[in-house]
């Protein structure tokens, strides 16, 4: 009983769980089918690539992965969440697409610019716009939804007003290279991998990460202990915008194009539940990037998961909500509070039998 | 001294009115020619936005209290797909139709608050989670777009009310006596907001709903049922987004699972707008009113244009939007540095 009590007072007890039960579910699926039971983790080679639905898991999940991060900062830091993330990919991913094709081309195949400047260009106007986030919540204490509000309803505007209301389509193999095969790995698992390790390194060898949690817990404490709180609440949200920046080029580069208004539609959402998933608080304070990671490749997972059994598209936000609920209600403090008396309870009783 | 410190909120709705007046008198300036100068088009403003309108007066109730509800859009995505597949396909009564869709909300409405008010679980994932479950209920329901194509409630929908004594009339170009008027849903918004007001005003629970906002552990020690009183706020949104739901579908006549994507935003807009503080504690319906019809000017006169393109109209709402919130914190700081 204790070992199972130390278990689940883990940190990264309920994404690991919430993750082996989603391959449960997949490895019974495919038993009850007459499948091969590991079906979901098996790997092969076809056409030269990976192929399997791990593989389609992780290649999948990378964007929200990379959105995790920065949405983990932000939540840590300022104690709300970064709605804007989706609309700052489509307009970082137009950005990036109208440098390459000039503006009011709908369609090429040579860049007009080098492929630098507009993965640059895409980069530099997410950042853009995570500083205009930043600058509002940190220096003018506006509450955090509501700020980046603006951004939810003016960049996907934005990006439609720079590709001049077309699709943007940018046919050229250096660019599709994001989005597709380096060698015979997924790409956008690379970029994920070596964002993520980026932010590993930096949270372990520099006081970054000991900074956000303290500026989360108190902003005032912090500040009179020493700390600019506002300038790091600044920079998680420009890490915030620089993370969506990168998603949005990963995910134009699939369909190479810019298509404003369907890149990163509903990927705040995602982002934002993989932070939750990952056992981290949405009020903000101690955070764990690994839970979100796991969060958000438990996430894709169930996706990939629901179409897997034939769930239409449209339908399965019902099952997805069923189950945040269902996760978030666990995490609950007055459900736990429940839980814990209902056990003292039951230890009474049966010390009164005995 | 007494007169400033109740001003900053009053200074907001005043700007928000004056903001509106202003805007739409430059409309009625520079095209005029197109017709905007006539009653019509105003009242028009109320007829595309009688859904909206009942679903910011309850935004405004939740938003009081220091939530937020983004279920709003989809909830009447899957309100008006179950009025039309109901009627045109199952060929049931309007009104019982109607019945049942104000008690879908009102359901709807009471496990987020109980799920936001008992169990603490944060407003923006529970009703994140609601819209997901909406969302795809409408797909559950039908793919389809739908129609109604005839029944009551087409009968009612179309039913025009002109205005008495022609006030605003106008002769068009062929000579015809044009009489302003309005449709059965602005009058059913309308009466929404008089009530919610009268409500917020002069009742307990609209009292507080206020309380609650203002500071939660003071509301406590006053006696007040924290938890009942947040799961009655979002019973109420749902319950008026239901009603605006019907609104909704009787302007559009139509169900589609894409249908009022992005309504949420636009509620939660206009209340800010119009002076409702996401903190909770501030806020009022008139404000939300008024936030409404900016938001619907700002894209009729993109409209009326015709030459921008319709992403200007977001653009617009965004940096209005931008600049309330800076007018409002910029007040609090003023306020924070007198105490």
């Amino acid at each position: 009983m204790s070992n199972i009590k130390k278990l689940t007072s883990k940190r990264l007890f309920l994404p690991i769980f919430c993750m082996i039960l989603v391959m449960m579910v997949n490895i019974v699926y495919d038993v009850a089918n007459g499948n091969f039971a590991l079906n979901f983790f098996t790997i092969s080679i076809r056409n030269g690539v990976l192929y399997g639905r791990l593989i389609d898991v992780l290649n999948r999940g990378s964007e929200v992965a990379i959105l995790a991060i920065g949405m983990t900062l932000v939540v840590s830091a300022s104690a709300g969440t970064d709605i804007s993330v989706g609309s700052v990919m489509s307009l970082s991913a137009c950005m990036c697409c109208m440098l390459l094709a000039g503006y009011g081309v709908s369609s090429t195949n040579d860049l007009a610019v080098p492929l630098i400047v507009g993965i640059l260009g895409g980069l530099a106007i997410a950042c853009v716009c995570g500083t205009f986030n930043g600058f509002l919540v940190a220096y003018l204490g506006v509450q955090p939804m509501v700020a980046t509000l603006i951004l939810y309803s003016a960049a996907r505007a934005i990006g439609l007003l720079l590709c001049n209301n077309l699709i943007v389509y940018v046919r050229n193999d250096a660019y599709k290279i994001f989005g597709s095969y380096l060698g015979f790995i997924p790409t956008p698992i690379v970029i994920a991998a070596i964002c993520i390790l980026i932010m590993a390194l930096l949270l372990k060898f520099t006081a970054l990460g000991l900074y956000v949690q303290s500026v989360g817990i108190n902003k005032k404490a912090s500040r009179i202990a020493g700390l600019n709180s506002s300038r790091i609440i600044l920079i998680c949200y420009i890490i915030c915008g620089l993370c969506a920046g990168i998603a949005g080029i990963v995910s134009s580069s699939r369909i190479y194009s810019a298509d404003s208004n369907n890149i990163g539609l509903n990927y705040e959402m995602d982002a934002i539940l993989a932070v939750a998933l990952g056992g981290n608080s949405l009020g903000g304070g101690k955070f764990s990037l690994a839970g979100s990671i796991i969060g958000a490749y438990t996430i894709q997972a169930i996706t990939t998961t629901m179409y897997a059994m034939g769930v239409s598209t449209s339908v399965a936000p019902v099952f997805k909500a069923i189950i945040v609920i269902i996760i978030v209600a666990i995490q609950a403090p007055p459900f736990r509070e429940y839980l814990r008396k209902r056990s003292v309870q039951r230890a009474t009783v049966a010390k009164g039998v005995h | 001294m007494k007169r400033k410190k109740m001003n900053s909120n009053t200074l907001l709705l005043f700007i928000t009115i004056a903001l509106f007046v202003v805007m739409y008198a430059a409309g009625c300036i520079i095209y005029g020619s197109k017709g905007f100068s006539h009653f019509q088009t105003f009242l028009n403003l109320l007829i595309t936005n009688s859904g909206l309108l009942c679903v910011a007066a309850g935004m405004t109730c939740v938003m009081l209290t220091g939530g937020i509800d983004i279920s709003v859009g989809a909830l009447i995505a899957m309100d008006c797909m179950f009025l039309a597949v109901g009627i045109d396909r199952w060929g049931w009564n309007s009104i019982v139709l109607c019945v049942l869709v104000l008690v879908i909300g009102l359901v709807f409405g009471s496990v987020m608050g109980f799920l936001v008010g008992y169990l603490q679980i944060q407003p923006f994932i529970v009703s994140m989670a609601g819209m997901f479950f909406a969302r795809g209920m409408t797909a559950v329901i039908s793919t389809d777009q739908v129609s109604i194509s005839s029944g009551l409630f087409k009968t009612i929908a179309s039913i025009k009310i002109y205005m008495p004594f022609n006030i605003g009339a106008y002769t068009n170009s062929k000579g015809v006596l044009q009489v302003p008027y309005i449709r059965v849903h602005v009058l059913i918004a309308l009466v929404v907001l008089v009530v919610i007001f009268l409500m917020l005003r002069y009742t307990k629970f609209g009292r507080s709903l206020y309380a609650v906002g203002g500071n939660e552990v003071s509301a406590t020690m006053m006696g007040l049922d924290v938890k009942k009183t947040k799961m009655k706020a979002y019973m109420l949104s749902s319950f008026l987004c239901s009603i605006g739901g019907i609104c909704y579908c009787m302007n559009t006549l139509t169900g589609s699972v894409q249908q009022a994507t992005g309504l949420e935003m636009d509620a939660i807009s206009s209340a800010v707008i119009g002076g409702t503080l996401l903190t909770g504690g501030v806020g009022n319906v008139i404000g939300s009113f008024f936030g409404v019809l900016i938001n619907g000017t700002i894209s009729t006169l993109v409209k009326t244009n015709g030459k921008l393109l319709s992403s200007w109209s977001n653009i617009a709402v965004a940096a209005l939007l931008c600049f309330f919130i800076v007018l409002q914190s910029v007040f609090a700081l003023i306020k924070a540095r007198r105490k």
